[in-house]
């Protein structure tokens, strides 16, 4: 049974239908990729799951259905979502995010081990706990939502553009974070991308967007090799 | 001379320091949803008759104190669950006109139960003076300053140090992100009423012994407690209560030195205030900081 699995998924806002029955499948400790043009729904399939858009269809996670769900209890079920503009809590420091992070957790002792190991993993933020996070830069704003992200011990964790607006070495360092985590806490990664190569590279599955509509799947090292796939999908 | 003035600063601390608490629960409700709550006021009223009840009962005061503080804190929550919820994404002018509703209802309800008629309400500290260094001072406007700063002091080491400070703090300013988190947001507003119910509470007990207990007695209080949040920038507590002290003293000393104002044309002096920091500075004091990129 896959860790998360979505059946005929549709989503609108207001009057418009912007997901028209998507089906995808992600199991444990896997990189899947979401690829697709921009209005091909990526973002919105990310919110589907994460209880902060409108939508029908089946969507279960660990073998609970996550329809009923708001998008606070999807949280504490063990989806982390990064959105776009990386939800950043700008007026408050980097340790208070960090903080808001473990919010629903109880387990104090361990929660103290993780802000150990987080900040171990991400050095540039160690030394800025007290900045305010707005004050950081696009690359360590991104690195901050991630390490927030983790401090909620997820089981899947959905990135939405990681590499929007930063610098390709920035982008090539947190998407060697995700592999990372991914490896040494077995998380499972569902990751909306723009820069496909890069997605491809990094992912195990891939599932390419358009309008609203799965039109290919597979496995990313295969999709990444199809001439046509490429050509006609995705753009390089 | 000099001595008399710093009588009059003393006892306008006392008096401020009741506009602050009251201020304060405007601004907790306000930074959570951007609302102005006008049954504040009358909220405060009503647990202070039910304070006055309890002291009735046989009640030691303090015991009557906290109790209707944690009762107030309960009522806060179930106001806003029950009566604010509902209306929770209204315009803001349609909730307006709830709180208004509310202070209507608390306000009767109070005369009902408990009557128009003026009740003595008593004060925990001795109305004898000390002498300071020359300067006269009632324990009385020192212990209502003292409790005020408490009450801050609470309220500030709760919103920076605990789990759930912080959690309310990140959903009255980040709702969207801090839902993703697990964050309640909703229950974090019901919190935030109950907060600032008991904050209110803890005011209109301590203003009760000064202008005696009755229905209408938050309805001067509360203008003075919005000129307070106003000058301090209404989402800034801190600016709410510098606001609330100057505010005191400010009126004090206008009130005592001012010949032609004197005591009846305060509330007049409490509502240009309010008028003049709206036209000069609309932000307050201590309006919200922007933080900015360098």
């Amino acid at each position: 049974m896959p860790l998360l699995e979505l059946t005929n998924v549709t989503a609108q806002y207001g009057p418009v239908r912007v997901l028209h029955g998507i089906s995808l499948a992600v199991d444990d400790g896997q990189i899947v990729a979401l690829l697709g043009a921009n209005g091909a729904g990526k973002t919105t399939t990310l919110r589907a799951i994460s209880g902060t858009v409108r939508r029908d269809g089946q969507i279960s996670f660990q073998g609970r259905s996550l329809n009923r769900l708001a998008a606070e209890e999807i949280a504490r079920a063990g989806v982390a979502h990064v959105p776009q503009g990386r939800g950043t809590m700008s007026q408050l420091t980097v340790w208070d995010n960090l903080r808001m992070g473990a919010y629903a957790r109880r387990d104090r002792a361990r929660i103290k081990q993780d802000y150990e190991r987080v900040l171990a993993a991400f050095p540039a933020l160690a030394g800025r706990r007290q900045q305010l996070a707005g004050t950081l830069s696009g690359g360590e704003q991104q690195m901050l939502a991630i390490a927030r992200a983790l401090m909620s011990r997820p089981r899947l964790l959905l990135m939405d553009e990681p590499s929007l607006g930063l610098a390709p070495l920035v982008v090539r360092s947190i998407f060697q974070l995700v592999r990372y985590i991914n490896k040494e806490d077995g998380v499972a990664v569902l990751v909306v991308e723009q820069n496909a190569a890069l997605a491809l590279a990094a992912s195990d599955h891939a599932y390419v967007l358009e309008v609203g509509r799965i039109a290919v799947s597979g496995k990313s090292n295969e999709l990444q090799r199809e001439e046509s796939v490429r050509r006609s999908y995705l753009g390089y | 001379m000099l001595q008399g003035i710093a009588q009059q600063i003393v006892s306008g601390l006392a008096t401020g320091g009741i506009y602050a608490s009251l201020a304060l629960a405007l601004v907790l409700i306000y930074s959570a949803m951007q609302l102005i709550n006008f049954a504040q006021g009358e909220m405060a009223m009503f647990t202070t008759f039910i304070a006055w009840s309890l002291l009735q009962a046989g009640l030691n005061y303090w015991i009557a104190f906290l109790l209707a503080v944690l009762i107030a804190f309960v009522g806060g929550v179930v106001v806003e669950r029950v009566v604010i919820r509902p209306v929770e994404h209204a315009p803001p002018l349609t909730i307006v006109m709830v709180t208004l509703g509310l202070l209507a209802i608390f306000n009767g309800l109070a005369g009902m139960i408990w009557q128009y008629v003026v009740k003595t309400f008593p004060s925990p500290f001795p109305a004898q003076p000390i002498s300071v260094a020359g300067v006269v001072l009632s324990l009385q406007d020192l212990g209502v300053i003292a409790i005020s700063l408490i009450v801050l002091v609470l309220l500030f080491l709760f919103f920076r140090y605990t789990r759930l400070g912080l959690a309310m703090r990140a959903a009255a300013l980040y709702p969207e992100s801090s839902r993703l988190l697990g964050v309640r947001v909703s229950w974090m507003l019901a919190i935030g009423w109950g907060l600032a119910a008991a904050v209110g509470a803890v005011s209109g007990m301590l203003v009760a012994p000064i202008v005696f207990l009755e229905p209408n007695m938050m309805q001067g209080i509360i203008i003075y407690a919005f000129a307070a949040a106003v000058v301090g920038g209404i989402e800034s507590p801190l600016g709410a209560v510098l606001g609330g002290l100057l505010i005191g003293v400010m009126l004090n000393l206008i009130g005592t030195y001012v010949g032609f104002i004197g005591n009846e044309l305060r509330l007049a002096v409490g509502l240009a205030v309010i008028v003049g920091v709206l036209v000069v500075r609309p932000a307050g004091l201590f309006g919200r900081r922007q933080v900015r990129r360098v």
